[in-house]
């Protein structure tokens, strides 16, 4: 157990490196995602196919793959928005539905609503059920976590990209998620930025503890922010059409990682020759 | 142009410090207008009176209407009709542009036939509304809704068929969806497209308006012109035509301020 790092590891992982107490207002339920022979065609054109795994409550699992292999489709079908897919996908103890309330989307556009001020967007998210106060006090606290509480009168156009993602990310954790599920949130953001929205994502994971699943193109984001790695592409054994998994390959070292770790550096290697490029 | 460019960072600097200077801008052609006018009837004499009357002659014809109570007549008369038929023909507009915007069957149903209907030329209705309504104050209204209503009913109908799909979308994904999703996301994103469409109907109004006041009345602006043709009063004619100027621009001036307060909240 030692030598391979253990899923098992990962919560106390997560939770030794950051002594933030799970607030009450934002922690949420964290749930756990089964894919059991998932598929999508489009058109007679397969896109996925065969993608079956399990992803642990709390667990963190990026999604790797080439342009085109069909990550948002995976994505969009766990938080209902697609009901093309075969297979079942099953989240806690049933299966997805429409529109799930139990996911929340951060999209990799921040989709903020452009006549609502950046409060009015965070509010968009929260569940139904909450009363006003309730609520307000959810809004208050996400935008404290974000770093927008001073900017939580302006109105979209007056706040920066960085902002808009920040904004969409708490728009997303208003809805208290079992599953979150971020698709390239940060890939269209400047590389500091992005290095700074990836340490804020670990702040929200320790301190809500949802299971996290995030689509990502940056290998090293990957390799920076999650427990497993689930690569997408064609097998090389196989001629079938579509993508399937490739490989799901766990994470070594305990987060925050170091950004120059060497003994990541096999790995990193790997998944870039997993993803077609040679790394040297 | 040489003086003006001499001074080229004051010009800019001064029409902004001064209030109103917009407006100022904006009243000199007319004014200039004025100026030539005056000039080619008066010192130049280059127009006889029946031609072209002079600025002055035009103001008496004005007061003369004024005095005898007929101008508040005319123009209360023309104000009454064009909101009317602006009313009907908008909110007529509005519903059915909404029903077809969100709701694909209705749309299926319903859209060839609007589109059919709006092939027409809206004046080819005239003869039609005659037989029918006749052209009392119904028709008259009836001609200038049906003027207004095609020009709200596309803009809405269209503006809710493009409403960013990724934001209706993400209204979904956050679990909104019928009314709560309409007044959430859809209704919000159209208002813009929705006042340049009720800008647009209003002009037509005042269009359809003086159509229906010259094919038969007996008192309004239109009636105005088609009477002072027939008696060879120009000044009386011109006077219409400044009335229906200054009454156009100020009824779209109106609905241009709600339309900023209404884009302060929505956009
Ligand atoms: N609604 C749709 N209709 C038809 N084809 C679709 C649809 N959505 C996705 N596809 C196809 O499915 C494939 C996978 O798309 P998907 O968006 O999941 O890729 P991706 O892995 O997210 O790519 P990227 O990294 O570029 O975002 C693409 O070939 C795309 O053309
Ligand atoms: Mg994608």
């Amino acid at each position: 157990m030692t030598s391979a790092p253990a899923l098992d590891q990962r919560h106390s992982a997560a939770a030794s490196t950051q002594p933030v107490v799970p607030s009450e207002t934002v922690a949420s339920e964290s749930l756990s995602v089964s894919f059991n022979d998932v598929g999508r065609a489009f058109d007679g054109r397969t896109v996925l196919r065969n993608v079956s795994l399990t992803v642990t409550p709390g667990e963190v699992l990026a999604i790797l793959g080439s342009s085109g292999c069909g990550k948002s489709t995976l994505l969009r079908a766990v938080g209902g928005l697609d009901e093309g897919f075969t297979g079942d996908i099953v989240i806690g103890d049933s299966a997805v539905t429409r529109y799930d309330e139990r996911t929340a989307v951060g999209f990799q556009e921040p989709r903020l609503l452009p006549w609502r001020s950046i409060r009015r967007n965070v509010e968009l998210g929260l569940p139904r059920n909450l009363s006003k106060a309730e609520g307000q006090a959810r809004v208050v606290e996400l935008l404290e976590l974000v770093g927008l509480s001073d900017r939580a009168a302006l109105r979209p156009r007056e706040i920066s990209g960085g902002m808009a993602q920040r904004a969409s990310l708490a728009r997303a954790l208003a809805r208290q998620p079992g599953v979150l599920l971020l698709d390239e949130p940060f890939g269209a953001l400047d590389a500091l930025t992005r290095l700074k929205m990836q340490d804020l994502l670990l702040d929200i994971h320790a301190q809500t503890g949802t299971t996290v699943l995030l689509v990502t193109h940056d290998v090293n984001e990957a390799l920076q922010l999650a427990d497993r790695i689930l690569l997408l592409g064609g097998r090389r054994s196989d001629t079938a059409e579509g993508a399937t998994v490739k490989s799901l390959v766990p994470v070594p070292g305990k987060r925050p990682r170091d950004r120059a770790a060497t003994d990541l550096a096999q790995l990193r290697s790997e998944l870039y020759a997993g993803l077609g490029v040679d790394s040297r | 142009m040489t003086t003006t460019l001499a001074t080229p960072a004051a010009a800019p600097g001064r029409a902004k410090s001064v209030p109103g200077g917009r407006i100022l801008l904006g009243a000199a052609v007319p004014l200039l207008i004025l100026g030539l006018w005056w000039l080619v009837t008066g010192p130049l004499d280059l127009f006889t009176p029946t031609q072209l009357p002079a600025p002055q002659r035009v103001l008496d014809a004005g007061v003369g209407l004024l005095e005898d109570g007929a101008l508040f007549a005319h123009v209360g008369i023309s104000v009454q009709r064009v909101l009317f038929g602006f009313f009907f023909g908008a909110v007529a507009g509005l519903l059915l542009g909404s029903l077809l915007g969100l709701s694909r069957l209705a749309d299926g149903l319903l859209h060839p036939t609007v589109g059919a209907f709006r092939a027409v030329p809206s004046l080819a209705w005239v003869p039609l509304i005659l037989l029918w309504v006749g052209i009392g104050e119904d028709g008259k209204v009836l001609l200038i809704a049906i003027g207004a209503f095609f020009p709200v009913f596309t803009s809405v109908h269209s503006a809710l068929r493009h409403v960013d799909p990724h934001l209706v979308e993400a209204g979904r994904a956050f679990g909104y969806h019928g009314t709560r999703l309409l007044t959430t996301v859809q209704l919000p994103a159209v208002v813009p497209p929705v006042f340049s469409g009720l800008r647009l109907a209003l002009a037509q109004s005042w269009l359809f308006l003086v159509a229906a006041e010259l094919l038969a009345s007996s008192e309004g602006l239109g009636f105005l012109l088609i009477e002072s043709q027939n008696n060879g009063r120009v000044d009386r004619l011109l006077l219409a035509i400044v009335l229906l100027a200054i009454l156009g621009k100020t009824t779209d001036a109106l609905l241009g301020i709600i339309e900023r307060k209404a884009l302060k909240t929505w956009a």
